[in-house]
């Protein structure tokens, strides 16, 4: 336990320490987060990553979401093929994703590298997962409240709508969380398919993290530690909550 | 996070009420169907063509078949690297097992109403970005770093050491990153665990060492499996990790693919690389497949 948390514990203290490297504590200060707030290229990376993410959960909700759902109502021709063409992204090595889908791009369909290079990409490793996290609870589902929403006179479309949805939100929730922090981390994928305009958060922090030590970075570094914290409480006690 | 869904795969669930589809059905399955043949099959049919074709002097490929790029990849050079890929990702994964083995064995048999929370705190550093965590060890072990600095005013190292760059942190860097990876599987197979046989050992007169090799390894052993898969596999190609902890002086394989689809200007050689990695990586999980087809 301690091996998990000493380095990120000592990021967090070192980012308040005013001199510019780790060599010592030279007293608490919060000039790296002022810094860091101020730095127009950071902000902007991370804008863009937002937007990347926002749209790849979107998309790959959708197609996640459709697709469990079509996969369990029917039996479609080819349906041990298609289950292991979706199980594919979710492990193979993302260097192999990031050049054959760069390859893809560049060499077959003619697509400048950009936002929509990149919301491909992801929304391909990301979509799976929603799928998974929707078929697993489809298996719960009794299809008896399906046919009874019918025989009361549900259209399927309002069926699907009314009553499997529902039953369906929070496995659809936790598969769009689980796109949107893939999408967010992604640097492999990302630094094959992306172009000048559309560089992300992790892109610019592996290029800061090469180069070696930076006070801002254990500002950031600190900032994400303290969101994945808060957030992982909020997860904790809601989920206790829902649990009464 | 990716694949903890992986090792039972996308079956189609049972007991359900299948239908024959109608072309609406058909209409809204053909995203999914599109998106797959697209931005699956299609990207990994474009990466083994190219490995087969040759490039002009500005890079640019040209569609000429060759098998030159596979014989340039047998060259030892080459080769050597696939295999220190091979045994740095082997590495981490003992690793990974020595020390997420106990582990997992305490959180699967503490107290049930601690083993959520004690989940929740392994867990937790894993949903920090990985760039995170790797930097975080950064700031450890360079030379500006807190080992150094702190082993400097104790008066131990005269100067500061690289502890960085080295075959010592890449393997650190992917243990890191990975063990989560090796805990969760083999958590679940130890909470899983009968302490009825475990009793029935010691009552037929088993000491705790033979207990453990002779009952609880082998009925843990699906976890263990597990965990080794979703280690070794993504170690083998992750090269971001391992650039910032090596510097480079280690290439790994991933990096290797990566340079000559950017700076090295050779596509078709990098499409070659990788094409052997696929064939690597497919081999490996029909290995783990036929295995765990073996036992059942």
């Amino acid at each position: 336990m301690a091996f998990l948390y000493i380095p990120i514990a000592l990021l967090v203290v070192f980012s308040f320490n005013s001199a510019r490297l780790n060599i010592r504590w030279e007293g608490f200060s919060t000039k790296w987060y002022e810094a860091l707030l101020s730095n127009h290229v950071l902000l902007g990376a991370f804008q863009n990553s937002l937007i990347v993410a926002s749209a790849t959960t979107v998309l790959s909700t959708l197609l996640g979401t459709l697709g469990a759902w079509m996969l369990y109502r029917y039996r479609f021709p080819f349906q041990g093929a298609l289950g292991l063409l979706i199980f594919i992204p979710m492990v193979m090595p993302e260097v192999l994703m990031g050049v054959s889908l760069l390859v893809l791009f560049v060499q077959l369909l003619n697509i400048p590298l950009g936002f929509t290079t990149m919301i491909i990409a992801h929304t391909t490793f990301c979509f799976p997962f929603v799928l998974v996290a929707v078929q697993a609870r489809l298996q719960g589902l009794d299809p008896s409240q399906e046919e009874a929403a019918m025989d009361l006179g549900a259209t399927p479309f309002q069926a699907f709508r009314k009553v499997v949805l529902p039953y369906l939100m929070p496995a659809i929730i936790s598969g769009a969380l689980m796109s949107f922090t893939l999408s967010l981390d992604e640097y492999i994928v990302s630094v094959f398919t992306t172009g000048s305009q559309s560089q992300t958060l992790p892109l610019k922090v592996y290029g800061m993290a090469k180069v070696g030590l930076n006070p801002q970075l254990n500002a950031l570094s600190a900032i994400f530690i303290a969101a994945t914290f808060t957030f992982a409480l909020a997860v904790h006690f809601f989920g206790k909550k829902k649990n009464l | 996070m990716a694949g903890f869904a992986a090792p039972t795969g996308v079956a189609p669930p049972p007991g359900a009420h299948h239908r024959t589809p109608g072309l609406l059905a058909w209409i809204i399955l053909s995203p999914l169907v599109l998106w797959l043949l697209l931005f699956v099959v299609a990207p990994t049919l474009m990466l083994t063509a190219v490995s087969f074709a040759e490039r002009d002097a500005l890079g640019r490929i040209v569609w000429n078949f060759s098998l030159q790029n596979y014989f340039r990849a047998f060259d030892w050079v080459w080769l050597k690297i696939l295999f220190q890929s091979l045994y740095y990702a082997f590495l981490t994964t003992v690793i990974c097992m020595a020390v997420g083995y106990p582990a997992a064995y305490c959180i699967g048999r503490a107290p049930e109403r601690w083993r959520g929370i004690l989940l929740m705190l392994v867990m937790v550093p894993f949903w920090t970005s990985f760039l995170i965590r790797t930097y975080a060890w950064i700031t450890i072990l360079s030379k500006e770093g807190i080992v150094n600095s702190q082993m400097i005013s104790a008066g131990i190292f005269t100067e500061p050491i690289s502890l960085l760059y080295s075959p010592f942190a890449i393997v650190l860097g992917l243990v890191y990153n990975f063990l989560p990876f090796m805990i969760l599987p083999i958590y679940t197979s130890v909470e899983k665990l009968d302490n009825a046989m475990i009793e029935a050992a010691y009552d037929l007169g088993a000491g705790p060492l033979r207990a453990f090799s002779q009952v609880i390894i082998p009925l843990t052993r699906p976890g263990i499996a597990a965990g080794a898969m979703l280690v070794f596999v993504p170690s083998i190609a992750m090269f971001a990790i391992t650039t910032l902890m090596g510097g480079g002086t280690n290439p790994m394989i991933g990096e290797v693919i990566f340079k000559q689809f950017t700076s090295g200007r050779n596509q078709p050689f990098g499409a070659a690389l990788g094409t052997i990695l696929l064939l690597v990586f497919i081999l490996t999980l029909w290995l783990a497949r036929s295995q765990r087809v073996k036992e059942e």
